[in-house]
This record gives C-alpha cells, structure tokens and sequence, in this order.
C-alpha cells in the first residue's frame, strides 16, 4: 500500500492538485448537456424510435403480424380482383383495410421490419409520440404513414466493408451461358417442394460449387418467388403447388429473359446468386436493385425483381404493387402450382 | 440625528450583502458545480441561465409545509435554523469592505468573530439534537467534535495574523497588512481556510450532513422555510468565511488600480469559488480521518506558524 502511495503521489498534495486539475478543466470544457426540448437529438440513422409503414408497400403477407414476439401488429384485409390486361386471368390483390401497430406492446425489436419482404415498413428516429393513455398507444396505418417522413437515408457503408451482394454480383465478369439457361429451366420446376426465400438466399454461396447443386435451388428459389407473389410466404406451398401452367409459360419466357412478362424478373432475382448463364440479365436487374437497396438489403431484391420487367407488361403507378399483384394473380391460381413440381421433375 | 442616520445605512448596506451575496455565492455554485461534472446546471429559472433559480427555491421553500416532528424538542428545534445563521449576520456587521466601510470597528473585532462563529455551528448541534431523531442526533454529535477539533487551529492561525499586526481590530489588521505577508502567513492562511471549511461543514468536510450515510444529519427533520434557512447559512457561512481569510490574509481592500471595495470582493468571490472547486474535486473524509487531519495536521502547522511570526517579528523589532 505505501509503495502504492508513493508511486501514485510522489510530491505531496500532487494527487490533491490533479483532482482540483481535472475539475477546472472539465469546468472551461464544453459541456455535453443537450437541451432537449429546445435542440432536438441528433439521433443516428438505425434509431429505434418508431416504426413507419409505406402503406402502398404492403401486399398484406401478414409476415410482419405472424413474427412479431408480442402479437402488436393488427391487420385486416380484403381481396380485390383486378381486370386482367390483353385477355389474360383477372388478378386478385390484397387491399390493406387496417394496418395497427399497439406501442404499448412493442418492444422494439425490429423484427417486423427486418422480416418484411416488401420494404413496407421502416424505422424512423421520430420518439415523440408519448400519450396521457396506454390506451392511445396502439397506432392504425395514417400515423404510421405519417412517420414515413421521418425515416432518414441509409447510413453509408463503412470504408472497406463489402459491398452489397446487388452490387458484387453486378460487377462481377459476365460469363456465356447460353447452353446453362436450358438447364436452368428444369430447376425452376423443381424448386416447389422447396421453401421459399431463405433457400433462395442460401443458394448464392453454394454457386461457387458444384452447378448441379445450383441449379436445384436456384429452381427453388424461382419457384419461390413465382409461390410469394400471392401475398404470404407459407400459403404458397400448403394450399398450391406450383401451377404446371406456370412451369409453361415460364420456359418460354425464360429464354426471352429481360423481355418476358412476370417470370423474367425472377430469373433476374436468381442472376444476382451465381448463376452463370443468365448473367447478363442479372447484371441489369442486379444494377436496379442496387439502386433501391435503402431499405433492408437481403430481402428487398427479391420482391423489386418482378418490378424491371413488369414495368412493361404493368401499369406505371407503383411498381412494387404492380409486381405484386401480377403474383398474387398466380397465387390465385394454385391449383396449377401443385402440379409444377410434377412436371418439373418429370422435365428433369 | 445624522449619527443614527449613518448606523441605519450601515446596518440597512449590512443586511443587503448578508441577503444578496449568499444568493450569488449559491447561485455561483449551481453553475460552477453544473459546469465542473460537464453539466449546464439551472437554465430555466429567470429566462437567462437560470439566474433566479435561487428565488424560485426559496418561492418554493416558502410554500411547503413546516413540519415538526412529534418526537422534536419543540422550541429548541424552531430556533436551531436561526442560531445557525445569526452569527453570520453578525460577524458581517465587524468585517470592513472598505477603508472606513464597516459597520463597526470592534476593538477585538478578530476574536469576537471566532467567537460568533462558534455559535454558527451550535444551530447545528441544536437541531441534530432536537429533531428526535437518531441520524440527527449523529449528525449532531459530528458537528460538535468538528466543532472542537477544528476551532483550535482556527484560532490559532488567526492568532498568528493578530500577533503580525499587533492588533485585534479587523481593519487595523488590512491596514498593518504587506504584501510580503503573503508568504510569511502562508500556513496560516492555509490552516485557517481549511479549518474554515471544516467549521462550515462543506464538502470534503461534511460529515455531519454525510446524505449517503445520515440522510441530512441534523437538517433530516427540517422542511421548509427553516430548511431554507440552513441553507441560506451554509452561503452565507461561505461568504463570512471568505471575507474573514481575505481580511485576516489577503489585505483586504489593498490592491493596485480599483477601488478598495471592489478589491474586497474581488477576493472575497475568488476564495468562494476555491470553496466551490474543493468541494467538487474531493471526496468526504471519513470522521477519523477528519479527526487526523485536524490535530495531527493543522494543530501542529498553526504551531508552527506561530512560531515563525513570533520569530520574524522579534528579528524585524
Ligand atoms: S418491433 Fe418487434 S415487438 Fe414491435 S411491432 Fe415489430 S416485431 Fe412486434
Ligand atoms: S408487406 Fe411487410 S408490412 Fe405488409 S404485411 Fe407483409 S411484412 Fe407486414
């Protein structure tokens, strides 16, 4: 201990001195009070302060109301079925009659936002929304729209992180494929008995391996995106299978690639993943998508990729609806879909 | 006529300082604490920095109730507060401001203001000892051995200043004052500032109060506007305090340029805002420790600081 004394406070009243040292400097320093009320926060971008819906984003996919730990969002909907274009089936869309979010249950998770497929819901740094009433918590969709305002822009990448996937498959070296996009053809079949997204995503890695491997997800991942388009991941696969309809037209879209009506697009999501041949495609569907990735980045490009193609084939308002309500218009369909695994492998 | 004229002014100018320089003393505190822990401190009372957050804590105080507790010793508990800051009142009337500003210059001014200072700390063992209460009561019995251990020293460095100025007068004492006394009394001005301290209960030396251990000490059981009142003490101690080692070692009124008063309180606004500073920088010192340091380190520096002025002044006579 007097060793300790001595090393520490060799003059007498040195420790004493640097005390008083310490105090009158923090006293000429800048104080780190912020006064609230007056100046805002300067809160960092991924704030958790409440969460914002893009009320045209959602297609109603209940993903949000079904991972949510606390059971806080509430939403109804109601079916509308639109007049097909150029003689094709009228498609049915989910319209968002009530979207809630109960903030007195939430516990800020971020789940519903990170789950969302989408890009419907975001989180705004907005805290401001105390009330006198537990009661008057729980907010319907205009609130939550009105928050939308306040989401601020993505922060930017650290320097030297890795680039987007949108981006590193874009850049990467397109490789001739012209002989793979037959192959890639019977995997689209496949792909139904399949789940759905996270298969998909998990197929990029395993590209690098063997191409048989690939094609098999890849399929899936087609066939996934071809079962969300009806609004809910997990329905697709129960109720439907994949419409040998489906398996048809898309064949032949798929050589079209870029021109094609829905299908196309989702060729174009999987380009993104490794697939060698369609690359070409994938880079302009790729560079789309790295345009939008604001949002949450892994599951955005899925739901965009419809949007490149549809445009054409759609009508201008929205994209993203529009690409959605091409595939609920499918997932209408399914009695057709449970047949497409059949013939997918039957086309292996 | 024109004699009890000028005692009213000086009585009136006497209660105007006692009443405002404890508020700009505590107010000092409020910010310069604030600003030491990196904090603003009071920015809302009076629109500009808080400046009358003081009078809304007095407002406040005003409109609470005064409770006594069942168990206090009634009336000994009702004057505690006003023993306790009395003699502050009444040291200020003998500390001169300026040559000739004074309310009245006491023969033995020097030692009837270490006397009535002494009172100062008797409100405190009053109402630590009235509030029926026994974390007053320990309070109180802390105020009362501070009181012992760190009156000796007092007086003695303040001795020491006497025996220099071979007067007890308070402005015979800023008028016999050097500049060169700054060095020759420079124990005794420590001795005396830190024994000061002690005797006011401040931080580092408030083990009395100690809220971690005794809540309040004696001021526990106080609400109110006697709350208030130990409060408006504790300032005001501060500021007797300051102009009492600013008279006795820093020459008072002496200085180049401004004018005498303007020099008082210059200095006195400096030693109060060490008083401040000190109180942020350190830590409380335990009751042994605070025992220690009084009589195995000031008694024996005051000693000492006697000796070398008995020895300096023998050598220059
Ligand atoms: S943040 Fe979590 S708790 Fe809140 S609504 Fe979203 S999923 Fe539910
Ligand atoms: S689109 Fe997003 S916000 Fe709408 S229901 Fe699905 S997960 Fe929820």
């Amino acid at each position: 201990m007097c060793d300790m004394m001595r090393n520490v406070a060799r003059i007498p009243g040195e420790g004493l001195a640097k005390g008083l040292a310490v105090t009158l400097r923090h006293m000429v320093n800048k104080s780190v009070t912020q006064q609230y009320p007056e100046v805002q926060p300067e809160l960092p971008p991924r704030s958790r302060g409440v969460i914002a819906l893009v009320e045209e984003n959602c297609t109603v996919c209940m993903l949000c109301a079904r991972e949510c730990p606390d059971w806080c969002i509430y939403i109804d909907s109601h079916k509308e079925t639109l007049p097909a274009p150029e003689g094709g089936r009228p498609r049915a869309r989910n319209v968002l009659d009530r979207f809630a979010i109960d903030f007195s249950l939430c516990m800020y998770c971020g789940i519903c936002i990170e789950v969302c497929p989408f890009d419907a819901l975001f989180w705004s740094p907005e805290f401001e929304y105390a009330e006198h009433d537990i009661l008057d918590l729980l907010h319907e969709k205009e609130r939550l729209g009105s928050w939308v305002e306040t989401v601020p822009p993505p922060p930017a990448h650290e320097v030297g992180a890795e680039p987007p996937k949108e981006i590193a498959a874009a850049e990467r070296p397109a490789r001739p494929s012209t002989g793979k996009t037959a192959e890639a053809r019977p995997r689209r079949t496949e792909p139904a008995d399949r789940t759905p997204g996270p298969a998909a995503e998990s197929a990029p890695p395993r590209e690098a391996g063997a191409a048989g491997e690939e094609r098999p997800r890849r399929m899936a991942a087609r066939d996934v995106r071809a079962i969300r388009p009806p609004g809910a991941l997990p329905k697709k696969p129960e109720p439907e299978g994949a419409p040998p309809e489906e398996a048809e037209p898309r064949k032949p879209e798929a050589p079209e690639s870029g021109t094609g009506g829905e299908e196309p697009p989702k060729s174009a999501a999987r380009p993104e993943r490794p697939g060698p041949e369609e690359r070409p495609r994938r880079m302009t569907s790729a560079n789309i998508r790295a345009i939008r990735p604001p949002g949450a980045l892994p599951k955005k490009p899925e739901p965009k990729e419809p949007e490149p193609e549809e445009p054409e084939s759609a009508e201008p308002e929205s994209r993203r609806p529009e690409a959605q309500r091409p595939e609920n218009g499918r997932g209408d369909e399914p009695p057709e879909r449970p047949g497409s695994p059949d013939s997918g492998d039957s086309t292996s | 006529m024109a004699e009890v004229l000028d005692l009213v002014l000086r009585l009136v100018l006497i209660l105007a300082v006692f009443l405002v320089l404890p508020l700009i003393v505590g107010q000092t505190e409020h910010k310069v604490m604030a600003h030491m822990q990196s904090r603003l401190g009071p920015m809302y009372a009076g629109g500009f920095h808080g400046w009358a957050q003081l009078i809304a804590d007095g407002v406040k105080f005003m409109q609470k109730e005064d409770v006594v507790p069942a168990a206090a010793d009634r009336r000994i508990f009702s004057i505690a507060p006003a023993v306790a800051l009395v003699p502050y009142l009444v040291v200020l009337a003998v500390i001169p401001i300026g040559p000739g500003l004074v309310g009245t210059d006491l023969n033995v001014g020097l030692f009837f203001v270490l006397a009535v200072m002494g009172v100062g700390v008797l409100g405190s063992i009053m109402a630590g000892w009235s509030s029926g209460n026994k974390f007053s009561v320990l309070g109180g019995m802390r105020s009362a051995a501070q009181l012992v251990s760190y009156e000796l020293p007092l007086v003695l460095a303040a001795s020491s200043v006497a025996m220099a100025a071979g007067t007890l007068s308070l402005p015979g004492i800023v008028e016999a004052w050097e500049w060169w006394w700054l060095p020759w009394q420079a124990i005794g001005l420590a001795v005396f500032f830190i024994a000061g301290l002690a005797e006011l209960r401040r931080p580092p030396f408030d083990m009395p109060i100690a809220e971690s251990e005794i809540i309040m000490g004696p001021m526990t059981e106080y609400t109110g506007i006697r709350f208030a009142l130990f409060l408006l003490a504790e300032y005001a101690g501060i500021v007797v305090l300051s102009a009492l080692t600013t008279v006795l070692f820093l020459g008072g009124w002496q200085g180049p340029l401004l004018p005498g008063p303007v020099w008082t309180l210059i200095k006195v606004f400096a030693l109060a805002f060490v008083v401040i500073w000190v109180r942020v920088s350190y830590p409380r010192l335990r009751e042994d420790q605070l025992q220690k340091l009084a009589w195995l380190g000031l008694v024996p520096l005051a000693l000492l600081q006697l000796a070398i002025t008995g020895v300096v002044k023998v050598a220059l006579a």
